[in-house]
């Protein structure tokens, strides 16, 4: 048994492997940020640091004629979002109740995602991470008060302003969830669907994905040519068991990782 | 032109998927590769023939988990299942088992499960990369 303890909760095979499907059905869908970055790992729940290869200014060492350097590191940050399961939810899954209330793991699965798309598009500022947003090197292009009609030509122009900066597609936009149902909702004045619209510029670009990613504020364009953007995974998005009593079963979803962004000019932030 | 390492049509895969393919046609390739020199120099009396056989071999020991560990790191699941059986010691079907979430020796006949579930794996619900993947 691992840190995650599962062996110690009151939960049948079966019942775990539903609440694994459930937090997988629910967090797939939410990791757009995920979808435009590179990954790597799982590296373990013992992987505690990132290895930036830089070093800090040197120092004396507590030796004549010696001279010290401290290597720098990204430490890993870890996400935890507690939730809880009712034990007659989970007898009742167990008889083959198929409606099974699923709810506070459905909530801790949609914090999970904000927060891990928040952390990869606007950084973690005590945990050491710039967001691919705040790294841009370029001038955010503003979406302005226009509706959504603008929109297409504003991804259009990050994308010429990334391609100037000699970074080759495909490339793929982000869109917060208020910015992706507006550009679903919305038809430019000839009728023609902004979706189908922006869906062409990135097929021109490279055909990269356009993703729905919560916990993003506007709109992100960034290259996603590889190693621009790096994620490096500890231990992957995790389930694991804190306590009980005779009512509940307390868990968690968790996860540790870091985050960096290796080509500032690769990405251009459109804020709100 | 047609590559036998595809077993869907290739336009319906992603990508990372096609990548994915490769790799899994070069760790087949690379073990095939290790067998072939292990009964070369199994049956080669000239010495020197044999120390580059034995050369060449430790090449394709390289590159088998080289290409194992890249599929390993796109697909966590499986990493959790090699983590519970590779360089441990002792009986290597009842690590599978314990790896596999089963102590109790059903599935000793060659057919583990492709997901493992209940309490004995990891924990992780093996999403890791979805890069790619649109709406």
């Amino acid at each position: 048994m691992n840190h995650l303890l599962r062996g110690h909760a009151p939960i049948t095979d079966e019942a775990w492997k539903q609440i694994d499907e459930e937090a997988r059905d629910s967090l797939v869908p939410r990791l757009g940020a995920r979808r435009l970055v590179d990954f790597t790992g799982p590296l373990g729940w013992g992987h505690s640091a990132t290895d930036l290869g830089r070093v800090s200014a040197t120092s004396e060492a507590p030796a004549e004629s010696v001279q010290m350097r401290t290597r720098k590191v990204l430490p890993l940050s870890e996400l935890r979002a507690p939730f809880t399961v009712s034990r007659s939810e989970l007898e009742a899954l167990d008889r083959g109740a198929v409606d099974t209330d699923f709810d506070s793991l459905n909530e801790a699965a949609r914090q999970m995602a904000v927060a891990e798309n928040a952390a990869i598009f606007h950084g973690l500022s005590e945990a050491g991470i710039e967001g691919i947003a705040e790294a841009s090197s370029h001038q955010p292009i503003p979406l302005g008060d226009n509706g959504f009609q603008d929109y297409p030509a504003h991804i259009a122009k990050a994308i010429e302003v990334i391609l100037s900066s000699g970074v080759e597609g495909p490339y793929g936009v982000a869109l917060s969830p208020e910015c992706y149902t507006g550009v679903v909702e919305s038809a430019e004045r000839g009728g023609y669907p902004l979706l189908q619209h922006i869906r062409k510029i990135l097929q021109e670009g490279g055909d990269g994905p356009m993703v729905w990613a919560p916990g993003l504020d506007g709109v992100v364009v960034a290259s996603m040519r590889g190693g621009d953007f790096l994620f490096e995974s500890g231990q992957d998005l995790s389930i694991g068991y804190e306590s009980h009593d005779e009512s509940v079963v307390n868990l968690y979803i968790e996860e540790s990782f870091t985050f960096r962004v290796a080509t500032p000019e690769a990405a251009v932030a459109l804020p709100k | 032109m047609e590559f036998d390492q595809y077993h869907e049509p290739p336009e319906e895969l992603s990508p990372e998927l096609r990548t994915k393919a490769r790799l899994f046609a070069s760790l087949a390739e690379e073990a095939e590769a290790i067998n072939c020199y292990e009964q070369r120099l199994s049956v080669e009396p000239d010495a020197e023939a044999r120390s580059i056989m034995a050369n060449a071999q430790l090449e394709e020991f390289k590159h088998f988990v080289m290409d194992l560990e890249f599929l390993f790191r796109k697909m966590p699941v499986w990493r959790e299942m090699g983590e519970g059986v590779l360089f441990k010691e002792g009986s290597i079907v009842e690590n599978g088992d314990t790896a596999e979430g089963h102590d109790d020796g059903d599935e000793t006949n060659g057919s583990p499960a492709a997901v493992p579930s209940g309490n004995g794996v990891g924990g992780s619900l093996g999403i890791g990369s979805l890069k790619g993947a649109g709406l």
